[in-house]
């Protein structure tokens, strides 16, 4: 694995020593020995977190938009400049390859960010076209300072002022003479910013928004908060919501767009883009799967453990292997990832069951291992996000 | 003459809000009159410095029942508990005492102090967690009427006792020691290390006029290991934007049900005909009509002011005589131009939990000496944290509020009073916190003191009693308030408690308010 241009503080602050690979990057998981604080920090200050792992590619030249268009099953032509629009890709049997986020720059201008590489997808599909792609991953350090004090931390270090900044746009800034993007977006459902930066610069960012960001009780945090933060907002992760298509050969672990609740991501009115017609048919016939989210009922959760003569117990972190559900003891889905939510008070989860049993208010089981024994609890289809506070978009 | 309602809560406190929720859930028209111009009681959040959010009183969360939080859906009503966590006690002789989120952490530093400490400290722990575990039951019941016992009183007795038969050998015998010591004496058992003791022995005096090496406060302390937050035992937090959150969650639970609520509307007293309660009269002379009516207050105000002794039984009129408010608490907030710091501190995590000035089993004692005479302590013991280390919301950036919470102070004062004595209490409170923590002293922008006086004169809690009366023994279970009168009712039909002055008692449990709407919808039928 390799370190990011910011490991050097991260190292420094990472007391758990709890690392993971993401992407091939060394990436925090918690920096204390537990993520109870960093997670509080993305609710109520600013928790910010190393995204250099994402890849990044730049995409320009006369057949920019073209190609995308191809690529992304969105319309690309709606993107302004200054837009960051979240998309997904898929494959020719229209299921999924990976979800990302778009940002164009200019008319023929584009930055695509993703969690897996997708430099090979984009240049096969770019064959005969004027168009440029570079990868930029190692290029560009990123931060994400998420959270409801994190605007008010970027205006404090920032030379311009980026309080009228949209939700999901982008603008060019400064930071101690660094120039940097600023993009409001991120992926805990909270008010929020990523910060895209020349990885020369890294440390002394990092340093000045560790020192100003004190006042606004800034902490650095990892993926273990992440997790909890972005299950609450039912934000999805390849690999663990769903298997990108390019990296199975089963059909079972493949997923589709509509399944995944993605289908306001598909345009298919849309000029040709690849797995259109995969997907046209799909939306016609309907989706065998749709994506749901959970309440499970912790009052039945409390009586298997009152049998045990135990107290209840809650997950203290995210878990995100995937769980059976049942209805009348057939299976009907699966539950990709869960938490307890501290915030909301409620155990919740992000789950893919038969399209017949995804109106909210069905009632599906969720297999719960309780001291090495097997037990049903009910978990209640609600409406989605479980959390979306107004001053994410305000 | 206004409308009608079926019922009337008097004070706007945590638990009466929590009556009125539970009352108003089940389809009651209710309104909750509050004496203050802000709801929540003891349980308030003010900016009583431009920019600075107090917890005014109470700072601390950790005994709010988890039911009351899912039934009444508290988490979409604002409620939200920021985890505290670890105490930092620093030492006369400059060095410290760690107890830490992390229990290798904690472990590493006791040994320092004491290698069988560092053993015994963890055992300590699980018996605690055991205990409250097999207490626990009895603070979710109706205690049961022992002076002319009903079926279903006879039936509480019969699952009390199954209860009690179900323990183990070893957990009745320390239920039982900790029934009848002094936290001193029950902590000397377990450990060698004075301040080690001392940090816990804390938890065994607050909001109680008793020191530690009185008998009673061993149970006390059992008490303060009752709390949970998200399923884990003993764990504490704060709300975020100050304790007065909790109350506007309650309050706005209750609204989404129906519930209204006033403030600035002081009640006068309750309407009795022929022994019965047919609604109240306001200070401005407002009478308003209600089928039931339920007191938050305290049982001195309950029974005492807003109703007349000769309406109640003799033997209940003596009995809250002697009821035992005694205050013995006083609160400091300090609006701060930065955070404190400990020449002792091994880091800067000690911000994360609570910082504690007791430093030895004899500090807290000789505290408690003073204020025995009717006096306060010039060396107080302290509770203290930072809120807004979590949470930057409650003061401007870069500035801090620092929460103390004082033992002693006597509500009498022999010598003197406390208009004349307040800010000498609070500079003795700031001399002794900067004896640890010396460059507080310039960074107080504003300073707050409460005495025992003032949490009576401007939160109505009888002789500044923290907990509507003491939490010993004697005035627990089936004898709080008054024996025969502890089941949330009065001798006056349609009248009810639903305070901290009820079983279960203090903290922000809302156990009391909880079980009242429970009695009083079950009477109804």
């Amino acid at each position: 694995m390799i370190p990011t241009p910011f490991h050097s503080r991260t190292a420094e602050l990472c007391v758990s020593w709890a690392w993971e690979d993401w992407a091939g990057y060394i990436a925090a998981q918690m920096y204390e020995l537990e993520h109870t604080h960093e997670y509080h920090a993305v609710r109520t200050a600013t928790a910010m977190f190393d995204f250099t792992p994402l890849q990044k590619y730049h995409v320009h030249g006369p057949h920019a938009e073209k190609l995308l268009n191809r690529v992304l099953t969105r319309n690309v032509k709606k993107c302004q400049i200054g837009q960051i629009v979240y998309t997904v890709w898929c494959d020719d049997e229209g299921k999924i390859l990976n979800d990302g986020t778009l940002s164009r720059f200019a008319k023929d201008d584009f930055r695509l960010a993703a969690n897996d590489p997708n430099l090979a997808w984009l240049e096969d599909n770019a064959y005969g076209m004027d168009v440029q792609i570079e990868d930029l991953t190692e290029d560009l350090a990123v931060l994400s300072l998420q959270g409801p004090t994190s605007r008010d931390l970027i205006n404090a270090v920032i030379a311009e002022d980026i309080s009228d900044l949209g939700f999901f746009r982008h603008t060019q800034a400064t930071i101690e003479g660094s120039p940097v993007t600023v993009g409001r977006a991120g992926f805990t459902g909270d008010l929020g910013y990523e910060i895209w930066l020349p990885p020369g610069d890294a440390e002394r960012i990092w340093d000045v928004l560790m020192d100003k960001g004190k006042a606004y009780a800034i902490k650095a945090s990892g993926t273990h908060a992440l997790d909890v933060a972005r299950i609450e907002a039912c934000l999805l992760v390849s690999d663990i919501d769903y298997i990108p298509a390019n990296k199975t050969m089963f059909d079972v672990q493949k997923s589709s767009p509509l399944e995944l609740g993605f289908g306001w991501l598909v345009h298919l009115k849309k000029p040709y883009f690849v797995g259109q017609q995969a997907l046209k048919d799909e939306k016609a016939r309907g989706p065998a799967e749709l994506q749901v989210g959970l309440e499970i009922d912790i009052g039945a959760l409390e009586r298997v453990y009152a049998e045990l003569d135990m107290p209840l117990h809650l997950p203290h972190e995210a878990w995100t292997d995937a769980t059976p559900l049942y209805r009348d003891g057939k299976r009907v889905g699966k539950a990709t990832s869960g938490a307890w939510s501290p915030l909301l008070k409620k155990y919740i989860a992000l789950a893919r069951v038969k399209s017949e049993f995804a109106a909210p208010g069905s009632v599906v089981d969720l297999e719960e291992i309780v001291e090495a024994r097997r037990y049903l609890i009910p978990a209640k289809v609600v409406k989605t996000p479980f959390f979306d506070p107004e001053r994410k978009r305000a | 003459m206004s409308r009608s309602y079926d019922v009337i809560v008097v004070g706007g406190g945590h638990n009466g809000l929590t009556t009125a929720a539970y009352l108003a859930k089940a389809g009651r028209t209710v309104l909750v009159l509050e004496r203050r111009h802000v709801l929540g009681g003891a349980a308030v959040s003010e900016e009583i410095y431009p920019g600075f959010t107090y917890s005014v009183c109470s700072y601390v969360v950790s005994l709010l029942r988890p039911e009351v939080i899912h039934e009444l859906n508290l988490a979409q009503h604002g409620l939200q508990i920021l985890p505290l966590e670890g105490t930092f006690l620093p030492m006369e002789n400059g060095d410290y005492l760690g107890l830490w989120p992390d229990d290798g952490d904690t472990r590493e530093d006791l040994k320092r102090h004491s290698l069988r400490d560092a053993e015994r400290y963890f055992e300590f722990n699980e018996l605690m967690y055991e205990l409250a575990y097999a207490v626990k039951p009895i603070l979710g019941m109706v205690p049961p009427d022992l002076v002319s016992p009903s079926l279903r009183d006879l039936g509480t007795l019969r699952d009390l006792a199954k209860h009690m038969k179900s323990l183990d050998r070893r957990q009745f015998h320390y239920l039982t020691k900790i029934m009848t010591m002094s936290a001193a004496d029950f902590l000397e058992e377990w450990f060698e290390t004075d301040v080690l003791r001392a940090s816990i022995a804390g938890s065994g005096i607050i909001g109680t006029m008793l020191g530690p090496y009185s008998p009673g406060t061993a149970y006390v302390l059992l008490h303060h290991f009752m709390g949970e937050l998200d399923g884990a035992f003993t764990a504490w937090g704060s709300q975020k934007g100050g304790t007065g959150g909790v109350s506007e969650a309650l309050a706005s639970a209750a609204r989404s049900f129906g519930a209204e609520t006033r403030v600035s509307a002081p009640v006068d007293h309750v309407i009795v005909h022929g022994g019965q309660a047919k609604g109240v009269v306001l200070e401005n002379g407002e009478e308003i009509n209600a089928k039931i009516v339920v007191s938050g207050c305290d049982p001195r105000v309950t029974f005492q002011k807003l109703v007349d002794s000769k309406d109640l039984p003799d033997d209940l009129v003596a009995s809250i005589g002697k009821f035992k408010f005694r205050g013995s608490s006083g609160k400091v907030n300090l609006a701060l131009d930065g955070l404190p710091e400990f020449p002792s501190a091994p880091d800067s995590s000690i911000h994360d939990g609570m910082y504690e000035i007791g430093p030895s089993m004899g500090f807290i004692e000789r505290a408690y000496d003073e204020a025995k005479y009717g006096w306060y302590s010039s060396r107080p013991y302290m509770d203290v944290v930072v809120p807004t280390v979590r949470d930057p919301s409650m003061a401007p950036p870069g500035k801090h509020v620092l929460s103390l919470f004082v033992q002693y102070a006597s509500y009498e004062l022999e010598k003197s009073n406390w208009e004349d004595e307040r800010e000498n209490f609070g500079d003795a409170v700031v001399n002794t916190f900067c004896e640890f923590a010396p460059n507080v002293k310039d960074l107080i922008l504003h300073r707050q003191v409460l005495s025992p006086w003032d949490i009576e004169k401007d939160f109505g809690l009888t002789e500044g009693n923290i907990f509507q009366g003491e939490l010993t023994l004697d005035q627990l279970f089936f004898q709080r308030p008054a024996a025969g009168w502890a089941q949330f009712r009065t001798p006056i039909r349609n009248y009810y408690q639903c305070g901290s002055g009820a079983h279960p008692g203090g903290g922000i449990t809302c156990g009391p308010g909880r079980l009242a709407a429970q009695e009083i919808l079950r009477n109804e039928r």
